[in-house]
């Protein structure tokens, strides 16, 4: 109970940070510990997480082999399992051409959605998060209310109201209007306020004080690199955030020519259920594997990180 | 670097803080805090035809308070907070302690995998769960000729929302199960030696060791689950072509209002339900805090 006991009162940041580094540190104690495997594996329980396991990847698995499929395949064949000419190559072609090349621009604008959002948002709530952790300034509780207060706005019920603002701001239809509100990151800010709490040393900062270092530069040289764990989780999620984004691009676009990858599918998708509009389910299919394959090879690459940094935050939120 | 400034930095500089939050405050009140104001703003005017924009103070509160259609949503977003997210987090949990009981064959297989569905895009997971669910092609169509047509059609009136919750478990039921696991592996070994020197059962180390710690992260899942659960937008949304006659304009409350201003440009109303939905979700955040905090107490 010491740990999630604490939670309870009105924790300052810095005893935030200290649990925190508990839960940073914990696993690897942890993990030596159970490296005894005294414990036998139970078969019941490995049986109940493969089911778990096959609800999880059915559907994914349902996209490769449906990628692999004629149009008319698609109706004909057991969704469940190869079936006809084999045309996975042909439909990535098919959706590389379709409409004059507009998948790869949807492309494009997903990865530029995603640099400039996600990069943006991360760099933004890493500065944040590090300035609350590591400096006490006038307003700093205020601060902290506002964050909390607003936070707490349901996110998509502003949509309609930003996306009036945007409009008379003549925003609307621009990339910015999908990058502007994806700057903003609470979680990262409230992860790194965590993070560098525990992971920046007030000794650290104080010698390099001594030394004549200016803050600024202190924070570049020596803070950023202690920072890093957690700013590598904080680019996962908003990574995953900006990539998957839909209802904000939806209402703030208009033309084609800007949507992301999630709204261009749907558009897709859209055409081949209208009445008269060409039936195009095998790009929709196949346009979506080639969605989700990059997001899922950076989401696997980066999961470890990921890891550590949702054990600082799950301790206390 | 110089003399001078060695001098002077000795000291914690009392405004450097502001240096470093400023930026993100900056984007954070346009994108945020100027939006929750305009919304507010534009709840308490009417486009009228004759006078144009007029104030009219709640009017639009108390046209929402007695307005059907939204209570109607409003109803369906809480069957849907009631059945699906105790199922979903209950399945989290489960799977977050199969993790942790070190009785896997394969734990981090498993953690990956399930997992995974997270990274996929809600318009992609809802396409592919609508395409099997499909009558057309897909799989629930040929389980249902095996079933010599016993079996319900998922995108039929009653089931939609089922089929709908199916959706939103397959992306967060790993997000939730690793929230926990992280929290489990967060206990201190020395703990779980107490116990078995004790002579504790493993469901009694479940009981009283592993669900305590577990309580803040439960706390944040459900906070996060409720806010899910009436925002409901995008799988509904993408699913409406496949079931035109199931999922209606104000299927979800959030459906209601993205439909109120851009089919119906009731741009004022339309505010007022995301303020009116705004404060509702506020309310029940807190209550679910306020609840889990006396728990612990």
């Amino acid at each position: 109970m010491t740990m999630t006991g604490t939670a309870t009162g009105p924790a300052t940041p810095a005893e935030h940070g200290a649990r925190a580094g508990e839960a940073v540190r914990g696993p690897l104690r942890l993990a030596r510990r159970r490296s005894a495997a005294r414990k036998r594996h139970s078969v019941l329980m490995n049986l109940l997480m493969t089911v778990m396991l096959l609800y999880a990847v059915l559907p994914l698995f349902w996209l490769v082999v449906n990628s692999t499929k004629t149009e008319a395949a698609l109706f004909s064949t057991f969704g469940l399992w190869f079936g006809g000419k084999f045309a996975l190559w042909s439909n990535i072609h098919q959706v590389f051409t379709y409409d004059n090349g507009i998948f790869a621009r949807w492309f494009a604008n997903t990865v530029l959605y995603v640099v400039a959002g996600a990069g943006g948002a991360t760099l933004l709530a890493t500065l944040a998060g590090y300035g609350m952790a590591k400096y006490d300034f006038p307003g700093k509780r205020a601060v902290f209310a506002v964050v909390l207060g607003a936070v707490a706005v349901p996110g998509t019920a502003l949509a309609v109201p930003t996306f009036l603002l945007f409009s008379d701001l003549h925003l609307t239809n621009t990339p910015w209007a999908v990058i502007l509100p994806s700057l903003v990151s609470p979680l990262g800010f409230y992860l790194i306020w965590l993070y560098a709490a525990e992971a920046v040393p007030n000794e650290l900062l104080e010698a390099a004080r001594i030394d004549g270092a200016g803050e600024l530069r202190t924070f570049l040289v020596i803070s950023s690199r202690l920072l890093t764990p957690g700013v590598v989780t904080v680019v996962l999620f908003t990574v995953v955030a900006t990539w998957n984004n839909y209802f904000l691009p939806l209402i703030m676009l208009s033309s084609p020519n800007w949507y992301p990858l999630t709204v261009g599918l749907n558009d897709w998708k859209d055409q081949s259920f209208t009445a008269g509009g060409q039936v195009i389910y095998n790009l929709v299919i196949t346009g979506s594997l080639l969605t989700v394959i990059p997001i899922m090879i950076a989401f696997l690459i980066m999961q470890r990180y990921w890891r550590s940094g949702l054990a600082a935050g799950s301790v206390k939120q | 670097m110089s003399r001078r400034g060695r001098a002077r930095h000795h000291a914690k500089p009392r405004w450097a803080g502001w240096g470093f939050v400023g930026p993100f405050l900056i984007v954070f009140a346009f994108a945020l805090i100027v939006p929750i104001g305009y919304a507010i703003y534009l709840s308490l005017f009417r486009q009228q035809l004759i006078g144009g924009n007029a104030f009219v103070g709640l009017a639009n509160y108390k046209l929402a308070l007695h307005d059907p259609q939204f209570w109607q949503a409003l109803r369906r977003a809480a069957l849907f907070l009631a059945v699906q997210v105790p199922i979903m987090l209950v399945l989290a949990l489960l799977a977050a302690l199969a993790l942790d009981s070190a009785r896997l064959r394969l734990p981090s297989l498993y953690r990956l995998s399930i997992f995974l569905p997270y990274a996929v895009p809600a318009v992609v997971a809802s396409l592919m769960w609508g395409f099997m669910y499909g009558s057309q092609f897909g799989l629930v169509a040929r389980v249902r000729s095996f079933f010599g047509g016993h079996f319900p059609d998922p995108l039929s009136g009653s089931w939609v929302l089922a089929a709908i919750g199916n959706v939103v478990t397959w992306e967060f039921v790993g997000y939730n199960m690793l929230i926990f696991y992280s929290a489990l592996r967060a206990v201190p070994g020395e703990l779980y030696e107490a116990a078995e020197i004790d002579g504790a059962a493993q469901l009694a180390i479940i009981r009283w060791i592993k669900l305590p710690a577990l309580r803040v992260a439960i706390v944040v899942a459900v906070i996060f689950s409720i806010i899910g659960s009436l925002q409901l937008f995008n799988e509904p949304n993408i699913l409406q072509q496949l079931a035109p006659d199931t999922i209606g304009t104000n299927f979800t409350p959030n459906m209601y209002a993205y439909n109120l201003s851009f089919a119906g440009q009731e741009y004022n109303y339309s505010a007022t339900i995301a303020i009116v939905m705004g404060i509702l979700t506020m309310i029940i955040a807190a209550a679910v805090q306020w609840y889990g905090r006396r728990r612990a107490a």
